[in-house]
């Protein structure tokens, strides 16, 4: 058995904390791209996009991550295409992402009302005018509270990587777990760290939200 | 020349027919009352005038450009020529009393910022609102929003403007100032058609009163004669409800 101080513990969770930023930062980025892209082609009046992505999103949000990421990182591989843990995790995130981020920021352009619609339309606005400058930066403020709260779920589905073998938080502390034979203490390690990242995010979420509230 | 003219207009929801054809022609400079009881289809009649409510079949022209449903070209040109207001107001909250005002005369008309901001500061003197210029629409009573409301019709220079219950939504002791504002954009020539349950206000400023009837124009003519010597019973039960 191989001696590890605590700080070595400590050391090599945190440098592998970086990688579990890493692919959340893909994911979101990747995800909300995409989210955009869908959502805003699910505003368009044209019912094969509209089926298209409506399609996609229950796709990626009735088929857990695991298996998705499972699929990612083996189906590439039957199509030739050799793929790094790292990529195939940033793929299935984003796939994941983007499907739940079209969701909520599509609710959150329904939810403004059709009065803005009504009236933008009878002052001769196109309708890329009425989104551009009366609905989307309404639907923007409500969508910042419940995108910031999906950035913690996101972050926390990065531990899901670790089965694909990709070195992020959760595959490093079960590796060291073996060595040291004390898998509480360094999965307690783990959770600390975990919760270090997605509390603040959470605590910013409720900032956000009391803010967006007390103003109009 | 009529400035609105409708002709054979027909509207249905569904297999629910609510316009069941209607004819009318509206003159420039006349003010229009549309009364009737509710589901009578006043207000989905209004609303077909500036292409809101899509119609069945029929024809609709305003200013002489006739409306062209799915052609966003036709339909940008003629609602340059309508102007709408709300019985919500629909004030955009995220921008400016004077934001409001210039947003489509500065997308849709590109008029430039000096001269766009010039008429907006003139139309909110006109409505007695000049010094709000700054202001959020939540900050503002019912009323003020209304008027804000008609400032941001008006700042498209429209050559008719619909009012659809435009104080239905107003505490009672805010709708004079609402009502003192349409009357005189009526006393300076403005085209009006308003659907309306203010029945002193109707006998006062329209030309003509149209009093709708399950989906029909039922009885029409000047105000005078609808209200103190209705013709047909519907008309005469409408106006005995209202305890005049």
């Amino acid at each position: 058995m191989v001696d590890f101080s605590i700080w070595d513990i400590v050391r090599n969770l945190l440098l592998a904390l970086r990688w579990t930023v890493g692919l959340s930062l893909m994911a979101f980025i990747g995800g909300g791209a995409v989210g955009l892209a869908l959502v805003l082609l699910r505003q368009s009046k044209s019912a094969i996009f509209n089926a298209i992505v409506s399609a996609y999103v229950q796709l990626f949000q009735g088929v857990p991550l695991l298996v998705q990421l499972f699929l990612a990182y083996y189906g590439l591989g039957l199509f030739g295409i050799d793929t790094a843990p790292w990529v195939a995790a940033g793929i299935g995130l984003t796939l994941y992402t983007s499907a739940f981020l079209c969701e909520i920021w599509r609710g959150c352009i329904a939810s403004v009302p059709k009065g803005q619609w009504e009236a933008s339309s009878s002052l001769a606005l196109t309708f890329y005018e009425q989104m551009r400058y009366v609905v989307l930066p309404q639907a923007l403020k409500i969508a910042v509270p419940p995108t910031v709260g999906f950035l913690v779920q996101v972050i926390k589905g990065t531990a899901l990587a670790s089965v694909i073998g990709f070195m992020e938080l959760t595959k490093v502390g079960k590796t060291i777990a073996n060595a040291t034979f004390s898998p509480f203490l360094i999965f307690s390690c783990v959770a600390l760290m975990y919760f270090v990242l997605c509390y603040p995010v959470s605590l910013y979420a409720q900032y956000l939200e009391r803010k967006i509230h007390a103003h109009r | 020349m009529p400035i609105v003219e409708i002709a054979g207009l027909r509207k249905s929801f569904g297999a629910n027919e609510v316009l069941k054809g209607i004819d009318l022609q509206v003159q420039k400079g006349e003010v229009i009352a549309i009364i009737g009881k509710s589901g009578s289809g006043k207000s989905t009649l209004l609303r077909c005038i500036n292409g809101l409510e899509e119609f069945q079949s029929g024809t609709l022209s305003v200013d002489g450009k006739p409306l062209v449903h799915h052609n966003a070209a036709a339909m940008r040109a003629l609602r340059q020529h309508v102007g709408m207001v709300f019985q919500s107001f629909n004030l955009f909250p995220h921008l400016t009393v004077g934001k409001n005002i210039m947003l489509a005369p500065g997308l849709v008309k590109g008029k430039s910022a000096t001269d766009n901001e010039a008429l907006a500061r003139k139309l909110l003197q006109r409505v007695g609102l000049g010094e709000k210029f700054d202001a959020y629409g939540d900050q503002l009573s019912g009323g003020q929003q209304q008027r804000v409301a008609i400032a941001r019709a008006l700042a498209m220079e429209p050559a008719v403007l619909l009012c659809d219950e435009i104080t239905s939504a107003l505490d009672p002791e805010l709708v004079g100032e609402v009502l003192r504002v349409v009357e005189d954009l009526a006393n300076e020539g403005m085209t009006l058609l308003m659907v309306t349950h203010e029945m002193n206000f109707a006998r006062k400023v329209a030309d003509r009163v149209i009093f709708m009837h399950q989906g029909r124009v039922h009885e029409m003519g000047p105000p005078d004669a609808l209200f103190n010597a209705p013709q047909t019973p519907e008309l005469q039960q409408f106006l005995g409800a209202l305890h005049l």
